[in-house]
């Protein structure tokens, strides 16, 4: 059964009470003592066998970090997290760098099968004339398994775990990373430049076209340890590449602090597309164990005329608190942000974007399509600014609520800031809810109550559905049902 | 087929239906006639399960199924079919989504399995030629920027989808100009059968000119006063409803 088709048929397994991807793999795990210092970033940095400059670099993010304060501006609301009660580092015991996959442990694979990533699949499916989709798995924090590396080189594409690019592309790494989200640029942001542990790399070369989707599945796994991922995606002159990431967490007690950076740059005239399904662990049904996640993802139109556009299917997760964003420096460049957000339970999301134009010519877009059920809160939040010399620039946004029952809250804050008068923003808003008429509509033509709601939410996020690659659309669709499951009754 | 008996039925403890007795039998197309506020709609609101209605007193049965103890899309599955005054409009969902979602939600109730994609297409193709519907408009969002023409044939296509045993029309003429209602009753016409019965339910005459009733009653005050055959129908074009109005006050 291809890949794609198998993951589809795995969604579809998960029952209406039971977060099927709450299991926890039996692996033991080789990690740092529990707690931040210096020593914990030495570790890190020391476990991964970095050069001097790179361990520099966290322990300046480290220190500056200690001054540092957790932002409490977000709509969303959490018991004070330990920081010193937590892992940093947690990597599965395995034989050193795998060069194969019949060199990763097959618990780790089972781990993937469960999941519905069948590694082996894919490699299969290589050989067929298909959509190919390269898979840079992410186990707790170490990448354990990369495939068709081989065909990428050939394209001249560099796809790695970013601990293997600071050891094999140190010059690409010093000259980009922290060049679009800097080590001071916010709490968790600079947190994760202290004790990031791993994540993905690319770089496309210039006037190459990626010639295949690439993919990262990440996983919590270990107890109480927080995960950071840092991913760093360069499209040079002319390039383009597209990057999907999808998350899924096991059931746990506790909460789990997750804190990623992703930076995009992109060169004249190129395009980077990255898509999210994320749909970790959510809390059950009191809010109790959800994932907390503060992710930093920006985008750096650096080149004239060149493109970033995040798409983003958020379903899961207790607290979200989640911005990818596009710097729109080069003339001409174009930023987009496509977002459904779901929330149901006690699931508090805060999401949004932020569009800051500084070039000549520069538009942007922006499609947020909040669904909140249950009595969950769902907040739009997104900043459109203009540079006092971004002349005619341009920004659509239309930010559409959907309301399920009334125990929930959806909210839009919009800041727009035009400091050039030729800027012209446009901000449409909606709120709404499903209305009973529109259900018994269905009902009666013998649909149930659940695949009615189902039904009218993916008509609400049909727009945003249609930007995701078309084996991610058919997952989120599923996902979406799955989450509002028990959302209505 | 149908069988209502004393039926009372009320919203928000308002009493809309007040002792409403009707047999249908199989192949046979009731007209269901009065004016304004007579408890027309509510009677196939009741009948389909709406929210906010509560039966008080009575029953319903179809082919000796009790109705009042199904769920709404229960009674869909059953074999009832509504076709709505107003349609309601489901932006973003394609109208052969919403087609095939229905069919094989019904299908899947009654412990068919699901009607292969192109088998569907297939049957969808034929029936909306029938009905002038374009495959412009089945990929459409839900009855969104549909004329009222448009939106009456698109309740009468997933009626010969769904195949029902019992119809339920609820002022399919209204908004509609002459040539719409013609296409709209040919596809009622087409539709009739032996083991299938029509409820139809309308303020005028002129839609019984192209649907000809079997039986027709006048309805007044939430009950049936009066009930004769396609002659009854001309007689109330004629004379208005005021005598009925008065006569079930009385």
């Amino acid at each position: 059964m291809p890949a794609v088709q198998e993951t589809v048929a795995r969604v579809r397994e998960i029952d209406v009470d039971q977060y099927k991807y709450g299991f926890v793999t039996d692996i033991e795990s080789d990690r740092a003592e529990k707690g931040l210092s210096e020593d914990t970033v030495r570790f890190i940095s020391a476990k991964k066998g970095e050069p001097e400059w790179m361990l520099e670099w966290r322990l300046d993010a480290y220190r500056r970090w200690r001054t540092m304060v957790e932002p409490n501006w977000a709509r969303v609301d959490y018991p004070p997290i330990a920081y010193d009660e937590l892992y940093y580092y947690s990597a599965p015991k395995s034989t050193p760098g795998p060069k194969t996959l019949d060199e990763v442990d097959p618990e780790l694979l089972r781990t993937y099968e469960k999941l519905g990533i069948p590694l082996r699949e894919q490699e299969i499916l290589a050989g067929v004339e298909q959509r190919r989709v390269a898979v840079d798995a992410v186990f707790d924090s170490v990448s354990v398994a990369t495939t068709f590396k081989k065909e990428l080189a050939q394209a001249g594409v560099i796809f790695c775990p970013i601990s293997e690019a600071i050891r094999e592309h140190p010059e690409l790494v010093k000259k980009y990373l922290g060049s679009v989200v800097p080590t001071s640029d916010n709490f968790f942001a600079t947190l994760n430049s202290a004790v990031f542990s791993d994540g993905s790399f690319v770089y496309v070369p210039k006037g190459v076209r990626c010639p295949m989707e690439l993919s990262t599945y990440f996983r919590i796994n270990e107890q109480n340890t927080g995960q950071f991922e840092r991913t760093l995606i360069i499209a040079d002159e002319g390039s383009f590449v597209s990057y999907l990431e999808g998350c899924t967490a096991p059931m746990r007690d506790e909460n789990q602090l997750h804190a990623a950076v992703v930076e995009l740059v992109a060169h004249d005239d190129a395009e980077i597309k990255y898509s999210t399904v994320q749909n970790w662990y959510p809390g059950d049904a009191e809010g109790k164990g959800g994932i907390y996640n503060f992710v930093t993802k920006r985008g750096d139109c650096r080149g004239k005329n060149s493109k970033i556009s995040w798409t983003q299917v958020e379903t899961g997760s207790a607290i979200t608190w989640k911005y990818p964003s596009c710097i729109l420096r080069g003339d001409g460049s174009r930023g987009e942000f496509y977002s459904i957000a779901i929330s149901n339970g006690r699931q508090q999301v805060d999401s949004g974007t932020k569009m800051i134009h500084l070039g000549k010519n520069t538009t942007s877009k922006i499609i947020s399509k909040g669904i909140s059920a249950g009595r969950s809160q769902n907040t739009y939040r997104g900043l459109v600014s203009a540079h006092r010399k971004a002349t005619n620039a341009r920004n659509f946004t239309n930010c559409d609520s959907l309301l399920i029952g009334d125990e929930c809250g959806a909210h839009t804050v919009p800041y727009l800031e035009a400091k050039t008068s030729t800027a012209v923003f446009e901000h449409e808003a909606t709120t709404s809810k499903i209305s009973d008429d529109q259900k018994f509509y269905c009902l009666q033509r013998g649909l149930s109550e659940e695949e009615a709601v189902a039904l009218i939410v993916n008509g609400f996020v049909k727009d945003v559905l249609q930007q995701l690659p078309m084996e991610f659309a058919v997952e989120a669709q599923k996902l979406i049902s799955i989450s509002l499951e028990g959302s209505v009754g | 087929m149908l069988s209502i008996k004393n039926l009372h039925a009320s919203i928000e403890d308002k009493p809309i239906l007040r002792g409403l007795d009707l047999e249908v039998k199989p192949g046979e197309v009731h007209a269901i006639m009065g004016p304004n506020g007579s408890g027309k709609s509510t009677l196939s609101y009741v009948l389909a399960g709406k929210d906010d209605y509560e039966v008080t007193e009575g029953s319903a049965t179809l082919d000796g199924q009790d109705l009042f103890a199904l769920a709404a899309d229960e009674r869909a599955a059953a074999g009832l079919f509504l076709a709505f005054q107003y349609p309601l409009e489901i932006p973003g969902v394609a109208t052969m989504t919403f087609l095939k979602a229905a069919v094989n939600a019904q299908r899947r109730a009654r412990g068919e399995g699901d009607l292969p994609t192109p088998q569907f297409m297939k049957l969808v193709r034929e029936k909306a030629d029938g009905l002038g519907i374009s495959t412009d408009m089945l990929k459409r969002g839900l009855n969104v920027g549909f004329s009222g023409g448009e939106k009456k044939r698109n309740e009468i296509l997933q009626m010969a989808l769904l195949e029902p045993k019992l119809c339920v029309l609820d002022e399919t003429d209204s908004g509609l100009d002459i040539d719409a209602l013609k296409v709209v009753s040919e596809g009622v016409n087409a539709l009739r059968a032996q083991n299938r019965a029509f409820v139809v339910i309308t303020h005028y005459q002129r839609l019984l000119d192209h649907i000809t009733p079997d039986v027709v009653h006048v309805m007044a005050k939430g009950r049936i006063v009066r009930t004769g055959g396609p002659e009854l129908a001309h007689e109330l074009e004629a004379r208005g409803y005021a005598d009925y109005v008065g006569e079930a006050a009385a």
